[in-house]
C-alpha cells in the first residue's frame, strides 16, 4: 500500500512538473511571453548639442596661374611643394614671335627718333631761311620807301618772306608728326613688352605650390592653369552638413576636426563661415571651419570629420535614446503594472551620443523603456531585464 | 480500482520514458519544421512592418524593391510629399553585400535610410539611434557585430552604435542600417581600385578627355562619382487617407509604382518566398505523416511486447475494458510525454537556428491534439491485437 501510494505520488509529481514546464514554456518562451525591455531613468545634467558633418581640407586662397592666351609652356621652374615668394617667376610660356616684335619695335622707335631729328634739322633750315627772307623783305620795303627799289621787286621780296614763314610752319608740323610717330612706336614697344610679360607666370603671393598641372612642351588654352599656388595660412575645412542638422550652426562656434589621415587626434577649430548658398540637390549646407592651429602635413582634399558644438545646457533633464515617434508624436513608453503605455513628451536638443533633452512630460527619476525586443504596442506585456544583448532567448 | 497503466509504467519506467523521449525529439523536429515555415513567412511580414511605411513607391512597372531591382530619383520624395494624404516620406536603399568581420565575410543587406523618416528601424535592443549623418551603423544582432565595433564597408569605417533584432532581408541576411548618403555612395563606389580604374578608363576616352576643353574630364569624373537614386520611397499616410486612392494618384500623376501593405505582402509572401515556403511546407507535411506513422508503430509494438502480461491479466479475469483502458492510457501518456519533450526541445533549440523560427501557440495546440489523436488511433489497433490474445499464452508461451 505504501509502495502504491508513493508510486502514485511520483506519477502525480511528474505530471505536475510536466504541466508546470509546459506552462512556463508557453508563457515565457513563445510569442505569448512578455516582451523583454530595458529601462532608464530621467536624469539631470549638462548636455552638449552638436552637429556632425564631413568635409575636405581646402585652401581659402588658392591661385591658379594661367596664361591669358593659348600658348606653349616653355619652362616650369618650380615643383609641387616648393615655397615661393610674391613676384617670383614660376613658369614661362613660349613667347613665339614676341621677342622679335619687341626688337622690331625698338628698331622702329630708333627710326622714328631719327625722323624726329631730321624734322628738327628741316625746321632749323626753314627758320634760318625765313629769317633771311623776312630781313631781306624788311630792307627792300625801307629802300622802296626812299625810292631806291621798284615796287615789283619789293613785292617779290615780301612774297619770298611769306613763303619762308609758311615753310617754317610746315616743318614745325612735320616735326610734331615725327614726335607723335616716335611716341606711337614707343607705345607699341611697351605694349608688346607687356604681352611678353604675360608669358611669365609669377607668384601673386608668398605661398606653396600645391599643384604642377602642366609640363614644358604642352600647349594650353587661355585660362588653363599651369601651376596652383596656395596660401598655407589660409587652409580650412569645407564641411558639408545635412540641412536637417545645420540649423543651429553659427560663425564663431567651436568645432572639433578629425582628419581621416590621423584619426586618433582631434584638432580644435572654429566655424569661420556659413555659406549663403546651400546645396539643394544634396540637401547639405556648406560650413567652413578654420583650424585654431593649422596642423603640419595637411593635405588638401583630405577627408575630415567635423563636430560643431551648437548649444550647451548646464542642467537639462535628459534621457538616453528612448524617445520614439508614434503617429507624428514624440513620446516614451512607460511601464505600469507590467504593461506599457505611450506617454507624449516634448523633446529639446539631442546630442550626438543619442541623449535627448526632455522639455516637458517627465520628471527626474521617471522610468521609461529604452530598448525592446520588438516594436511595442500599447498595453503590451513587458518584463524588465538589465540587458537584451548576450542574453539567450 | 488499481491503475493498471500507472503500475505497468512504473514496472518498466525506463523503457517507457526513453520511448517517450525519442518520440518527443521526433515531435520536436516536426514542430521546429512548422516553426521554420512560420518564421520564413513572418520574416517577410516583419520586413514590411519594420519600416513603418504605409506605401512603397518604386520604379514604374517593377515589383521592387524586394522582389525586383528598382531605381527612383532621390528627389522624387519632394513631389510625393505634395500628394494629398502623404505626411512623411523616406528614401531607402537596399544592397546585399559582404562585409568583412573578424577575418571572415558576413553577408548582410545594407539599408540606407534617413534618420527620423520611414524606413528607420523601429526599436533597438542596445545602443542608440544614428545621430551623425555619416559613418554610423545600426546592425541586426544576427550579423554578429557588437556595439562600438568599427566595421569597414567599402571605403569607409562605420561605428556600430545600435543593435536591433529581427531585421533581415527576405533571404534571411541580417540588415545593417547606415545613413542614406553613405549607402548611396556604397552603391556606386565599388572600391578604391575600381574607382581608380574607372577614372583611368574615362581619361582614356578621347570624347571626355579633350585637350581643347580643360576641365571637361574633371566634370565627367565628378558626374560619375555620385549616385542620385534610391530603391524605394516609403510613405506614411495621414490617419484618414485611403491608401488605395493615394497609390492611384501616385501611379497616375507621378509615373511611379506604388504598393500598399497588402500588395507588398502579396509580392513578398506569394511571389518572392512562395517557392521556398512551399518546399518547407511540403517537407513539413511529409515529416508530420512520417512522425504519425512512427508514433503509431511504437505504440503498436509496445503493446505487442506485452502480450504475455496481457494474457496473464486475462487469465486472472481482468475485463476487456480494463485492458483497453490500460493500453489507451499508456498511449496517451506516451503522447503527452512526447509532446512535452518535443515542445521543450523545439523551444530551446529554436534560438540557435540561423534564421528565425516562429513557434505559434496555435501550432503547438494543434500539434498536441494531433499527437493525442494519433496515439489514440494507434492504441485502437493495439487494443484490437491485445483483445485477441489467447489467455493460454500466459501458461503455454
Amino acid at each position: 500500500m505504501n509502495l502504491r501510494f508513493s508510486r502514485k505520488a511520483v506519477l502525480s509529481v511528474v505530471a505536475a512538473a510536466s504541466a508546470l514546464l509546459l506552462g512556463w514554456l508557453v508563457t515565457s518562451q513563445g510569442p505569448l511571453a512578455p516582451t523583454r525591455v530595458t529601462v532608464a531613468t530621467v536624469q539631470q545634467g549638462p548636455l552638449l548639442a552638436s552637429t556632425f558633418g564631413i568635409g575636405t581640407v581646402e585652401a581659402r586662397r588658392s591661385y591658379a596661374l594661367a596664361p591669358t592666351m593659348a600658348s606653349r609652356v616653355a619652362r616650369v621652374l618650380v615643383d609641387q611643394g616648393d615655397t615661393v615668394a610674391a613676384g617670383q617667376l614660376l613658369a614661362e610660356l613660349d613667347p613665339v614671335d614676341l621677342d622679335d616684335r619687341v626688337a622690331s619695335g625698338r628698331l622702329g622707335a630708333q627710326r622714328a627718333a631719327s625722323a624726329v631729328r631730321a624734322a628738327q634739322a628741316q625746321l632749323a633750315e626753314a627758320q634760318s631761311r625765313a629769317q633771311v627772307a623776312v630781313a631781306s623783305a624788311r630792307r627792300s620795303a625801307e629802300l622802296r620807301a626812299r625810292g631806291f627799289f621798284s615796287q615789283e621787286a619789293t613785292e617779290a621780296k615780301q612774297q619770298e618772306a611769306n613763303a619762308a614763314t609758311a615753310a617754317v610752319d610746315a616743318t614745325t608740323a612735320q616735326l610734331a608728326a615725327a614726335r607723335r610717330d616716335h611716341e606711337r612706336v614707343l607705345a607699341d614697344v611697351a605694349g608688346v613688352g607687356k604681352l611678353r610679360d604675360q608669358a611669365r607666370l609669377v607668384s601673386p603671393v608668398d605661398g606653396i605650390v600645391s599643384a604642377r598641372l602642366v609640363e614644358p612642351g604642352s600647349t594650353i588654352v587661355a585660362g588653363q592653369a599651369v601651376l596652383q599656388v596656395i596660401d598655407p595660412t589660409s587652409l580650412w575645412v569645407r564641411a558639408r552638413i545635412d540641412q536637417g542638422q545645420a540649423g543651429g550652426v553659427r560663425v564663431g562656434q567651436s568645432a572639433e576636426i578629425v582628419l581621416r589621415s590621423d584619426a586618433k587626434r582631434v584638432y580644435p577649430g572654429e566655424v569661420k563661415r556659413v555659406d549663403w548658398l546651400s546645396d539643394s540637390v544634396a540637401e547639405e549646407r556648406v560650413v567652413n571651419v578654420g583650424f585654431t592651429a593649422i596642423p603640419d602635413a595637411l593635405s588638401i582634399g583630405d577627408l575630415v570629420e567635423v563636430t560643431i558644438g551648437i548649444a550647451e545646457l548646464p542642467a537639462a533633464l535628459w534621457l538616453p535614446a528612448a524617445v520614439k515617434r508614434v503617429d507624428r508624436q514624440d513620446g516614451v513608453w512607460r511601464i505600469k503594472d507590467g504593461r506599457v503605455t505611450f506617454h507624449p513628451v516634448e523633446v529639446g536638443i539631442t546630442t550626438l551620443d543619442g541623449r535627448s533633452q526632455i522639455l516637458a512630460g517627465l520628471a527626474i527619476g521617471d522610468e521609461v523603456v529604452v530598448h525592446s525586443e520588438q516594436a511595442l504596442q500599447p498595453d503590451a506585456k513587458v518584463s524588465v531585464v538589465a540587458t537584451l544583448v548576450g542574453a539567450r532567448r | 480500482m488499481i491503475n493498471l497503466a500507472g503500475r505497468d509504467i512504473l514496472n518498466g519506467w525506463g523503457k517507457f520514458v526513453f520511448t517517450g523521449l525519442g518520440l518527443g525529439l521526433l515531435i520536436g523536429v516536426t514542430l521546429s519544421m512548422a516553426g521554420i515555415y512560420r518564421g520564413l513567412v513572418d520574416d517577410g511580414r516583419v520586413l514590411l512592418s519594420n519600416g513603418g511605411a504605409d506605401l512603397w513607391v518604386v520604379q514604374r512597372d517593377t515589383l521592387g524593391p524586394y522582389a525586383e531591382p528598382s531605381n527612383v530619383r532621390d528627389d522624387a520624395y519632394r513631389a510625393l510629399l505634395g500628394v494629398k494624404g502623404v505626411v512623411e516620406a523616406g528614401n531607402v536603399t537596399y544592397l546585399t553585400m559582404q562585409i568583412e568581420h573578424q577575418g571572415s565575410d558576413v553577408r548582410v543587406m545594407l539599408v540606407g535610410f534617413q534618420p527620423g523618416h520611414p524606413g528607420e528601424p523601429g526599436y533597438l535592443v542596445a545602443g542608440r539611434p544614428i545621430t551623425r549623418s555619416h559613418y554610423e551603423a545600426i546592425a541586426d544582432i544576427k550579423s554578429g557585430f557588437r556595439l562600438g565595433e568599427r566595421i569597414r564597408i567599402r571605403r569607409h569605417e562605420y561605428t556600430v552604435v545600435g543593435l536591433t533584432r529581427r531585421m533581415v532581408s527576405s533571404g534571411g541576411d541580417p540588415m545593417v542600417f547606415v545613413p542614406l548618403r553613405d549607402a548611396q555612395e556604397v552603391q556606386f563606389l565599388k572600391d578604391n581600385d575600381a574607382l581608380v580604374n574607372e577614372r583611368a578608363r574615362i581619361a582614356a576616352n578621347p570624347a571626355f578627355n579633350r585637350p581643347a576643353v580643360p576641365g571637361l574630364l574633371d566634370a565627367v569624373q565628378a558626374s560619375q562619382a555620385n549616385s542620385r537614386t534610391v530603391n524605394v520611397v516609403m510613405l506614411r499616410l495621414a490617419p484618414h487617407a485611403d491608401e488605395a486612392i493615394v497609390a492611384g494618384e501616385i501611379r497616375r500623376w507621378k509615373h511611379l509604382e506604388a504598393y500598399t501593405r497588402a500588395d507588398m505582402d502579396e509580392i513578398l509572401v506569394a511571389k518572392l518566398i512562395a517557392t521556398s515556403a512551399k518546399q518547407i511546407f511540403m517537407f513539413l507535411v511529409i515529416l508530420a505523416v512520417v512522425s504519425a506513422a512512427i508514433v503509431a508503430f511504437i505504440i503498436y509494438t509496445m503493446t505487442l511486447n506485452k502480450v504475455r502480461e496481457i494474457a496473464v491479466l486475462k487469465l486472472i479475469g481482468a475485463r476487456n475494458r480494463t485492458i483497453s483502458a490500460m493500453i489507451l492510457q499508456q498511449a496517451l501518456g506516451l503522447g503527452a510525454i512526447g509532446f512535452i519533450v518535443g515542445k521543450t526541445a523545439a523551444t530551446l533549440w529554436a534560438p540557435i537556428f540561423p534564421k528565425y523560427v516562429l513557434l505559434l501557440p496555435g501550432d503547438a495546440v494543434l500539434g498536441a491534439l494531433l499527437v493525442l489523436v494519433i496515439c489514440a488511433l494507434a492504441s485502437i489497433v493495439a487494443i484490437r491485437a491485445a483483445l485477441r490474445v489467447d489467455p493460454a499464452t500466459a501458461i503455454g508461451g
